[in-house]
């Protein structure tokens, strides 16, 4: 299985077409890789692109059209049979075993390292360390998983395809988990790796396409609406092509205007899940109708920061002042009930009940309240009405609104956790990664509905690792690193080269060059 | 689009239930038996005649009650195991009420005696709930051990301080209760039959459950919490309160079937009283779908399994333990289905199976379905 084939010169999809009960999911997708080359395929979420890989992988077989590497036809029955002719996948989310090291996450599909009542770690590392060599990929063969940053589990799938005989490398949104310097890293990684190998790079972040890509085919609804060298196109044109119309990204043009201060956090200090204060005198203070941007690289205190604004987490020490009340330690009832807002990280989990109708999502929190209950009896009438309103106004798209939640995509279910939200009139809001692994078009919206609520006089607290979006939403821009604000940056202060280095926990003097901004010490942070 | 989901949903469960079927009639081929001639016997004698369908209904009533309680706990995301011992505590607690007042008159003892029954399991249920929620025991040991614990407490009251003193005079010694006064007794639907007022009961308690868990703030809460703990958290809906709440009621249900038991049919408390109805109610809550309208015609099924397996213990020698090894292979059939269900690599990968073995099959099908 690893003795991989003859390296592959040419993938090539003709008139792939996959039906499933009820679905189009690919009709009639052509598409071809040469070694040397890296093609994006991009597209929304259902456009089709995952189906389109889990058949090249042997997950799915196609109703029809055929794949061929080299010019000759292949069949493909299991993930093995791809390996087997030099192509291989990392996965969006990881495949690893968290509690077992590299090594020995190589070995679980290597066969060949299994001897009888053997297993051949020595071997395993030994593979790790000639393929991260090679292809500038340092790992270390005797790390833990759960001891690395997800930028470095990102480089162990690389090199675990890579050692598993992979010379076409399938990679499914792989920068949606990394932060700004780790994406820049595995970008550039990646553009060195690209000469001896081919790669089919998914993404519906356009400026990465950009920078890495030398053609890009578009997928929507199912079908290839586009071809072309990615060159030759701006970001924008990309953009319209995959939603279908044109996408602008709203932007936040504060008047300055300041608001009364609304929220001020003085001094927090939490525990994370090991224990170790996560934050460590924490300070920040929210003005109404403003938007806050939390910047940082992910595991510097963003979770518990926010699990303590819900209630969620003790508060060991420090005041959370809201509107003149300390809300440290309150339960998540209370905190609600005093007009705090939450659009929660994982949304699947912590937004919503997936198994919930979205009318019965959209009173998670009210459920008890008057409007929507008399006697301790549901008031089925008002809740059916509450729905088709706010289905309405937030453009929720679904059959109906008694589709269970968890079945709609990702900008869906954020619309109606946001709907939830705004609908109870806040008056202040925490945003944690609002558009995380959503595409453009919710996104557009999503970002829309937060700049109107500000100009409404709510105070946003936006905790976000996409640059790009805490700079066109916020007014101002607070830096965490280490379970503290490192800085607060006016909007117009703040450059993409200038966060990037306070999020790096290097001091703000001046400006060093920008190149070692995007280098290690950020994916170090992550960790500790 | 959602049309071709449940034709294909029914689809798998069909095919699953003839798996299931074929797995039992192996087991009834390897004892020497027909198997036809076994399923014929359980699914048509016992509605054969009057009596028949009387005792299906006996049997149904406390599987109906218990597979309520047990839809309670799952909803709410506790897994109650300990039906059986609940059952058995509601026995106890019901017996006691009875024979510790038995001057009072009908309209006052009955309901004392069946709330003492419901109380006795809730308190048994409870305690599982009160170790999950707030030292995280896990349900389905604590419930587990429990069952033992309250076995262990009913053979002994049964065999020291509640023994019948007329066994102890005669010497023959049964580990039972005194008889029931008569009026602490439920009244029998159809005279000669065993059939009791506890169906009425249990039908009743089905439609309550339903609108608990559906049409009340409450059940809102409790089922907020069972499919989604974390999003409930964030909601500001205090998941571990509900768990108790709902291992209460769980316990409450399975009490109330040992009360109707005691009640309706034995009129005392004796050994093996709660038959193992504590687990097949769980069979019952998952088969019905976990929901009372599905549950009241599941607890009638199983009602038949029982009585058909005793009447296949008398025409064709088959041992009516076999209802155990249906009742297992059911479970297994219901929770390889749903989890089919949920994965489509392996759905795509039976079809293609099937695909390689009857192509103009799938032809004929997919021309169906577009």
């Amino acid at each position: 299985m690893t003795a991989a084939a003859e390296p592959i010169s040419e993938l090539k999809l003709e008139g792939i077409t996959k039906r499933f009960p009820g679905v189009l999911a690919c009709d009639g997708i052509s598409l071809d890789v040469r070694r040397g080359e890296v093609l994006a395929l991009v597209g929304e979420n259902g456009a089709g692109k995952t189906t389109l890989m889990n058949i090249i992988m042997g997950l799915y077989r196609p109703d029809s059209g055929s794949i061929s590497v080299n010019g000759e036809v292949v069949q493909f029955r299991a993930p093995g049979d791809a390996y087997a002719r030099g192509i291989g996948m990392v996965h969006q989310h990881f495949m690893l075993v968290p509690n077992m090291t590299v090594a020995e996450n190589l070995a679980l599909g290597l066969k060949d390292l299994h001897h009888f009542m053997r297993l051949d770690i020595k071997g395993a590392a030994q593979k790790i360390r000639e393929v991260s060599e090679r292809y500038e990929l340092p790992v270390n063969p005797d790390a833990y998983i759960w001891q690395l940053s997800v930028g470095e589990q990102q480089r162990v799938e690389l090199v675990k395809t890579l050692c598993l005989g992979a010379k076409l490398l399938i990679l499914d949104e792989p920068t949606s988990a990394l932060t700004p310097q780790e994406t820049d890293d595995l970008i550039e990684r990646l553009q060195r790796m690209a000469s001896e190998l081919a790669i089919i790079f998914i993404s519906h972040k356009l400026n990465e396409v950009k920078a890495l890509s030398d053609r890009v085919s578009i997928l929507r609804h199912g079908a290839v609406v586009f071809n072309g060298h990615t060159a030759n196109h701006e970001p924008s044109e990309l953009a319209a092509l995959m939603t279908g119309h044109e996408v602008t990204l709203p932007r936040n043009e504060g008047s300055g205007l300041q608001g009364t201060p609304l929220l001020s956090v003085r001094q927090l200090r939490v525990r994370g899940d090991r224990g170790n204060f996560a934050l460590d005198g924490l300070d920040l203070e929210l003005r109404a109708g403003e938007v806050l941007g939390v910047a940082g690289v992910s595991g510097n205190g963003q979770r518990e920061f926010a699990d303590a604004l819900a209630g969620l987490r003790p508060v060991e020490s420090g005041e959370i002042l809201f509107q003149g009340r300390n809300l440290a330690n309150k339960t998540p009832r209370e905190i609600i009930d005093s007009g705090m807002g939450y659009v929660p990280e994982d949304r699947q989990t912590e937004g919503i009940v997936p198994s919930f109708s979205v009318k019965d999502n959209l009173i998670l929190k009210d459920f008890a309240a008057k409007k929507f209950s008399k006697l301790s009896f549901l008031a089925r009438k008002s809740i059916d009405r509450n729905a088709e309103q706010l289905k309405e106004q937030f453009d929720i798209r679904c059959p109906s609104t008694s589709t269970a939640t968890g079945a709609l995509s990702g900008g869906n279910i954020q619309k109606v956790i946001l709907a939830r939200e705004i609908a109870r009139g806040p008056k202040a809001l925490v945003a944690v990664y609002p558009t995380r692994g959503i595409d453009m078009g919710a996104q557009e919206f999503i970002h829309s509905q937060l700049l109107e609520r500000r100009r409404e006089g709510i105070g946003i607290i936006l905790i976000s690792e996409e640059l790009e979006e805490v700079m066109n939403l916020s007014d101002r821009i607070a830096v965490i690193y280490k379970g503290r604000i490192l800085k607060v940056l006016s909007a117009v202060e703040a450059t993409r080269e200038r966060l990037g280095i306070l999020m790096a926990g290097l001091a703000d003097t001046d400006p060093p060059p920008a190149a070692g901004a995007s280098s290690l010490p950020a994916a170090g942070a992550a960790h500790e | 689009m959602n049309k071709q989901k449940v034709l294909f949903g029914g689809t798998v469960i069909i095919a699953v239930s003839l798996v299931a079927a074929a797995l039992v009639a192996l087991v009834l081929l390897a004892i020497g038996a027909s198997p036809l001639a076994t399923y014929k016997t359980i699914l048509t004698g016992p509605l054969s005649d009057l009596f028949g369908v009387t005792e299906v209904l006996v049997r149904s009533v406390p599987l109906l009650l218990v597979g309520l309680g047990i839809a309670i706990s799952f909803r709410s995301g506790i897994l109650n195991i300990g039906a059986e011992g609940q059952i058995q505590m509601g026995v106890l607690a019901a017996t006691a009420m009875a024979l510790a007042l038995p001057g009072l008159p009908k309209g006052l003892l009955l309901p004392l005696v069946l709330l003492a029954g419901a109380l006795g399991g809730a308190v048994w249920g409870g305690i599982a709930g009160w170790l999950r929620a707030r030292l995280q025991v896990n349900e389905i040991l604590s419930t587990v051990m429990l069952n033992y614990i309250a076995a262990q407490i009913h053979t002994f009251l049964l065999r020291g301080p509640m023994l019948d003193p007329n066994e102890l005079e005669t010497g023959s010694g049964t580990p039972q209760s005194m008889r029931l006064p008569d009026a602490s007794f439920l009244d029998q639907i159809i005279p000669g039959t065993r059939l009791h007022t506890g169906l009425i009961l249990a039908l009743v308690a089905a439609v309550l459950v339903w609108v608990l868990l559906w049409k009340t703030t409450l059940g809102y809460r409790m089922r907020a919490a069972g499919a989604g703990a974390k999003a409930a958290r964030y909601a500001g809906i205090p998941v571990e309160r509900y768990l108790i709440v709902a291992m209460l009621l769980a316990g409450g249900f399975a009490g109330l079937a040992g009360a109707v038991e005691v009640t309706g049919v034995h009129h005392r408390a004796i050994e093996g009283i709660s038959s193992g109805y504590g687990f097949a109610g769980i069979v019952v809550a998952l088969f019905g779908g976990l929901h009372p309208a599905g549950i009241i015609p599941s607890a009638f099924f199983f009602g038949i399994l029982l009585i058909g397996a005793d009447m296949t213990q008398r025409s064709a020698s088959v041992p009516a333990n076999m209802v155990l090894v249906l009742q297992g292979v059911i479970i297994l059939a219901i929770v390889s289905a749903q989890s089919f269900l949920r994965n489509p690599y392996a759905q795509e990968r039976v079809l293609r199976w099937m695909a390689r073995l009857v192509p103009a099959w799938l032809k004929s099908k997919k021309g169906a379905q577009s």
